[in-house]
C-alpha cells in the first residue's frame, strides 16, 4: 500500500502544483495604479481670433470639432422663450448652396455626425468625422456655422414638430416631473425653471428674421472658441481650420448672465395626478450650487455616496433593501450659475410614501459618512477616470468643460489626487452645506388616488396640488 | 492557439486606415479544461481593462410560466458568491475604480467590468466565483429581492412609458406559441411572481457552466498576464453538461394580422412587423440596410415622406431587429395630431411597393454603408465595445476578430440585392400591424385590409 500510495503521490504531484485552486479566502490585492497622463492641450488662434484648444489622439483615425459660442436658452428675453433651440435647430436644415435635404444627404454620404445644438449658457456645432474625409466635413461645417439658409419652410416644419413635442410630454411623466421641479425651485420665470424649448405663444410668434437675428448675434468670431480631440497633426489642423472658419465674422462676445440664485424655504410636496399610472416620478431637492465652487471635489465625492454609483445610499436603500424601485440617484446640476441638487427615482405606486421617507433618511443620513463609505467613492470617482479619455468625443467633452468653466491648466492631470484628497470631515462638512431636508421639494407625479392619503400620513408638510395642465400648458393647437 | 502566431505579426500593425477600413482585432484564444473559452485583445490606449463574460443563454432558453427568467437571474448573478458576500460585488468593484453591468436579450446574457489595469485580478476573481459558486451564497430572500426590482424595471420601462407594451406585442402576437421567441426577454409579471428558489439553482446548473460561456479580456493587459490569471481564477469551476439549445420551429405569418391597444398617449402609433432572415443569414444585412433606406436620416423613403413632405407623422423609424433564431424587420411611426394610422400605413405600403419594383440608387446605398463604416470605427475606439462585439463574433461566427468579414457583408451588397430582399420578406399580406390609439378613439387604429388572421 505504502508504494501505491508514494506512486500516486509522485504522478498527482505535478498535477498539484500546477493546478492549484485559487485561494478565494479573500479578494485578491490590488497592483500599482497606471495613472493616465493626459497630454497638455496645444493651442493657436486663427486669423480672426477663433482660439483652438487641441488634443491629439491617435489611436483610430477619427476627429472630433466642436465651436463654441457664448449663448444659449439662459440669454433669453421673456418673449424669445425657445428661440435658441429653434436657431440651432434651423442650422442644420439647409446651409450654403445646399437646401436641407440636400445638406442631411451630404452629411450622410460622408458618414460624419455634424449637429448644432443650445445648451442654456453656450451653444454650438459639434463635427465628428473620419480623418480622411474631414476636408469634405469641415466645408459643411463651415456652412451650418456661418450661412445657415433659415428658410420659411423649414422653420414652419420645426416649429409645428417642436409643437407636437410640447403636447407628447403630456404623456411623460418623467418630463412632467423633472419640469415641475425646475419651475418650483426656481421660478416659472427664471431660465432654469421656464424650460428650453419654449412655450405654444412664443413658438408661433417666431419669423424668420429673429432666427437669423439670433445666430448673427452670437455666432461671431469673437464669441468663439474650438475644442479639437482625435487623429491629425496640428499643422494640417491649423490649415484646414482657417480655410473653414478663419473667415468667419468678428462681433460682440458675451458674459453669462448671472441669473438668480431662489432659495427653498420650508418643505412643500407638489402632488401631480396621473390616473393609472403604475409608478410615481419623484423629484426631491432645492438650488445647490455652481461649477466654479471651490467644494467641487467634495460635493462629487458627497454625492457619489448619497445617489451617484450603484453602491449609493439610495440605490442600495430604494432597490436593493426595499425594492421600490428599479433604481434610485442623485445629482448636483453645475454650470456657471448655480443649478439644482435633485435625488430622483420611478417607485411603485403602492409604496410610494415609504419610498418618501426612506429618501427623506438618506438626505438627512448623509452627515455621517464613514472612511470606508469615503474610500469607495473617493477610489471610484478618481480611478476610473481614465475612461473619460478614452474616444475623441469625450476628450472633447473634457477639453471643452476645461475652457467654458475656466479650470485651471493642469486640472485633469490633478483631478485624481484632488479626488483622492478629500477627507471625512470636509465631505460631512459639504454635505451638511449643500444637502437640505427642511428647505427642500418634493414633487410626486402618481396616481393620486392610491397615494395621496398615505403621503398625508408622512406629515412631511403642506401639500400643494398641480395639474399636469398647471406645468405644462394646455396641449398646444397645431 | 494558433492564433497566436497571428497576433504577434499582427500586433505592430493595429492602425485602421480610414480609405480602406480594416478593422482588425488582434487576439490570442485558449479553451480551459473546463471548457471555457478565453479571447485576449491587447490595447494600451488607456491604462483600463474590460472583462466582459457572454453566457449563451438567453429568455429563448427559458420554460413556459417562467418568463423572464434568465433576465431575473442576472439579477441575482450581483447579489454574492459563496466568497464574495452580498453586496460587495458592486462594493469591491467601486473601490478599485471599476464600473459593472450585465444584459440579457432573447439569445445570450452578458456581464461587463471595466477596471484599471491593476484590478483585472479583482474582476476575475468577482466573475469565477459566481460561474463557480453562486448558489452557496443564494437565498430565497434574495430571489424575492431581486424579483422586486425585476418588477419595478417591467413597470418603468414597459407600463409606464407611453407605447411601452409594444415591445412585449411585437414578441407574443408575432411569433406562434411554440416559438422561443413568443414571449418578452423582461417576462410577463405573473411568471415573475412565480420564479422559485429551486428554478435558480436549476438554471445555474444547467446553463451557467464554463463550457457555455466565454471569457473577453480587453485593454492594457498583456496577453500572457491575462491568460495566467484567467487560468488561475477559472481554473476551479467544474464543467457542466452538454447545453440542448432552443429550437425554432419553422413558421410563417399566414396574413396581416391587426391589434388595437388603447393607451395614454396623445398620439396614434404604429408597429409594423415582418419576418425577416435571422441575424448574419443571408439576407439579414440587406435588411439592415433596408430599414435604412427606408427610415434612415431625412432622406430615407419614408421619412421624407412622412415627416418632410407630407408631415402627417411626427417620427418614423425602422430597422431589422436581428436574432440567433428569427428576424423581425419593424417600422414604427407616430402620427401627427388628427391623422389616422390607415393614412400612414397606405405611404408607407406605397413605399415599400415602390422598392420593390424599383432598385434604390447607388447614392441611397452608399450613404448607408458609409454611415456603418464609421460606426465601426468610432466603436473601435472602446475596449468595452470591443470586447462585447469579440464575445458576439466568437459566439455567433467563431471567429472574433470577424468585424472586418461583418462589415464586408454591407459592402458587397448591391442595389439589385435590396429589392431583392423587400420583394422576398415586405409581403404586405404576412405581417404585423399594432395600433396604439388615445383612449377612446379607435377609429384611429389601422383598419384590416389584407386578410385577417
Amino acid at each position: 500500500m505504502k508504494k501505491a500510495l508514494l506512486t500516486f503521490a509522485v504522478s498527482v504531484l505535478p498535477l498539484l502544483l500546477f493546478a492549484q485552486n485559487p485561494d478565494r479566502s479573500e479578494a485578491p490585492a490590488l497592483g500599482p495604479i497606471q495613472p493616465l497622463v493626459i497630454p497638455e492641450i496645444e493651442s493657436f488662434k486663427l486669423s480672426n481670433g477663433i482660439p483652438v484648444y487641441f488634443v491629439r489622439k491617435d489611436q483610430v483615425p477619427l476627429v472630433q470639432i466642436n465651436l463654441f459660442v457664448s449663448g444659449g436658452s439662459a440669454f433669453e428675453k421673456p418673449s424669445e422663450l425657445g428661440l435658441a433651440n429653434l436657431t440651432t435647430d434651423l442650422m442644420t436644415e439647409g446651409a450654403g448652396k445646399r437646401d436641407a435635404l440636400a445638406l442631411a444627404d451630404e452629411i450622410d454620404f460622408l458618414g460624419i455626425r455634424l449637429d448644432a445644438y443650445a445648451g442654456s449658457e453656450f451653444m454650438g456645432v459639434n463635427l465628428f468625422a473620419p480623418t480622411s474625409r474631414v476636408d469634405q466635413a469641415l466645408d459643411l461645417m463651415k456652412d451650418v456655422t456661418l450661412s445657415p439658409s433659415f428658410a420659411e419652410k423649414e422653420l414652419d416644419r420645426i416649429r409645428k414638430s417642436k409643437l407636437v413635442t410640447l403636447g407628447q410630454n403630456h404623456d411623460e411623466s418623467r418630463v412632467i416631473a423633472s419640469t415641475a421641479f425646475n419651475q418650483i425651485i426656481f421660478g416659472k420665470d427664471h431660465a432654469f425653471g421656464r424650460g428650453a424649448t419654449g412655450t405654444e405663444k412664443t413658438l408661433k410668434s417666431f419669423t424668420v428674421k429673429e432666427v437669423r437675428a439670433f445666430h448673427e448675434t452670437y455666432f461671431n468670431a469673437k464669441n468663439a472658441w474650438i475644442v479639437v480631440a482625435g487623429a491629425i497633426d496640428q499643422k494640417a489642423l491649423k490649415i484646414k481650420l482657417e480655410t473653414a472658419l478663419g473667415k468667419m465674422k468678428s462681433g460682440k462676445s458675451f458674459e453669462t448672465p448671472k441669473l438668480p440664485v431662489p432659495t427653498v424655504a420650508g418643505r412643500v410636496i407638489y402632488l401631480i395626478d396621473k390616473p393609472g399610472a403604475a409608478q410615481s416620478e419623484l423629484r426631491i431637492g432645492h438650488t445647490g450650487v455652481n461649477r466654479m465652487t471651490p467644494d467641487y471635489f467634495n460635493l462629487t465625492v458627497v454625492n457619489t455616496i448619497l445617489g451617484g454609483s450603484f453602491t449609493s445610499r439610495l440605490n442600495q436603500n430604494i432597490r436593493e433593501e426595499h425594492g421600490y424601485a428599479y433604481g434610485a440617484s442623485s445629482r448636483f446640476g453645475f454650470q456657471k450659475n448655480t443649478g439644482a441638487f435633485l435625488a430622483a427615482s420611478a417607485v411603485q405606486t403602492e409604496v410610494t410614501d415609504s419610498a418618501i421617507f426612506e429618501f427623506m433618511k438618506e438626505l438627512k443620513g448623509i452627515s455621517k459618512i464613514s472612511e470606508e463609505d469615503l474610500t469607495r467613492a473617493r477610489n471610484y470617482v478618481a480611478l476610473s477616470f481614465p475612461s473619460d479619455f478614452a474616444d475623441v468625443q469625450s476628450i472633447a467633452d473634457n477639453i471643452g468643460n476645461q475652457i467654458f468653466y475656466g479650470l485651471p491648466k493642469d486640472y485633469y492631470n490633478t483631478y485624481t489626487r484632488n479626488i483622492l484628497d478629500v477627507t471625512v470631515d470636509n465631505a460631512v462638512k459639504t454635505a451638511k452645506n449643500y444637502i437640505k431636508t427642511d428647505d427642500l421639494v418634493i414633487v410626486v407625479v402618481g396616481d393620486k388616488a392610491q397615494i395621496e392619503a398615505k403621503i398625508k400620513g408622512l406629515n412631511l408638510g403642506e401639500i400643494k396640488y398641480l395639474s399636469i395642465e398647471d406645468v405644462l400648458g394646455p396641449v398646444p393647437q397645431i | 492557439m494558433i492564433r497566436l502566431i497571428t497576433l504577434l505579426l499582427l500586433a505592430g500593425s493595429f492602425a485602421v486606415q480610414a480609405q480602406d477600413t480594416r478593422l482588425n482585432l488582434p487576439y490570442s484564444r485558449f479553451t480551459l479544461d473546463n471548457g471555457l473559452t478565453v479571447i485576449v485583445h491587447e490595447d494600451f490606449s488607456t491604462p483600463m481593462v474590460a472583462v466582459n463574460v457572454w453566457y449563451h443563454v438567453g429568455s429563448s432558453y427559458e420554460k413556459p410560466g417562467r418568463t423572464g427568467f434568465a433576465h431575473l437571474f442576472e439579477h441575482i448573478m450581483f447579489e454574492g458568491s459563496g466568497h464574495v458576500k452580498e453586496g460587495d460585488f458592486d462594493n469591491l468593484l467601486e473601490a478599485a475604480g471599476g464600473n459593472n453591468n450585465g444584459s440579457t436579450n432573447n439569445d445570450r446574457t452578458n456581464y461587463y467590468e471595466t477596471v484599471p489595469a491593476n484590478a483585472v485580478s479583482l474582476a476575475l476573481f468577482l466573475e469565477s466565483d459566481r460561474m463557480g459558486y453562486l448558489p452557496d451564497a443564494m437565498s430565497p430572500g434574495k430571489v424575492d429581492g431581486q424579483r422586486d426590482v425585476v418588477k419595478n424595471e417591467r413597470r418603468q420601462s414597459y407600463e409606464n412609458r407611453p407605447y411601452g407594451l409594444a415591445w412585449q406585442y411585437l414578441s407574443s402576437e408575432f411569433y406562434p406559441k411554440n416559438h422561443p421567441y413568443h414571449w418578452p426577454v423582461i417576462g410577463y409579471m405573473e411568471d415573475l411572481s412565480a420564479a422559485s428558489y429551486e428554478d435558480v439553482l436549476e438554471f445555474f446548473k444547467k446553463y451557467y457552466r464554463p463550457n457555455n460561456a466565454a471569457l473577453v479580456i480587453a485593454g492594457a493587459i498583456k496577453t500572457a498576464d491575462a491568460k495566467k490569471l484567467a487560468e488561475s481564477w477559472f481554473r476551479d469551476v467544474p464543467k457542466g453538461e452538454t447545453i440542448i439549445r432552443p429550437e425554432a420551429p419553422e413558421f410563417e405569418l399566414s396574413g396581416v394580422k391587426t391589434m388595437t391597444i388603447e393607451d395614454n398617449v396623445q398620439l396614434p402609433r404604429l408597429y409594423m412587423a415582418f419576418k425577416s432572415p435571422r441575424s448574419l443569414s443571408p439576407g439579414d444585412a440587406e435588411m439592415d440596410i433596408t430599414a435604412q433606406i427606408l427610415a434612415g436620416g431625412k432622406n430615407s423613403r419614408l421619412y421624407k415622406r412622412l415627416v418632410y413632405d407630407l408631415q402627417i407623422a411626427q417620427d418614423v423609424a425602422a430597422f431589422q431587429n436581428s436574432g440567433a433564431l428569427s428576424s423581425q424587420l419593424i417600422i414604427i411611426a407616430t402620427a401627427r395630431p388628427g391623422i389616422d394610422l390607415d393614412q400612414l400605413k397606405n405611404v408607407i405600403d406605397e413605399e415599400i411597393e415602390k422598392l420593390k419594383a424599383e432598385s434604390p440608387s447607388q447614392r441611397e446605398l452608399q450613404r448607408v454603408v458609409n454611415q456603418y463604416e464609421v460606426g465601426y470605427l468610432s466603436q473601435f475606439q472602446s475596449i468595452e465595445a470591443k470586447a462585447d462585439m469579440m464575445n458576439s463574433y466568437f459566439r455567433f461566427t467563431g471567429n472574433p476578430d470577424w468585424a472586418n468579414e461583418d462589415l464586408s457583408r454591407y459592402k458587397s451588397i448591391d442595389t439589385g440585392d435590396i429589392s431583392s430582399v423587400t420583394q422576398t420578406y415586405l409581403d404586405l399580406n404576412k405581417r404585423l400591424i399594432l395600433s396604439f390609439v388615445p383612449k377612446g378613439a379607435t377609429e384611429l387604429a389601422v383598419k384590416s385590409t389584407g386578410e385577417q388572421k
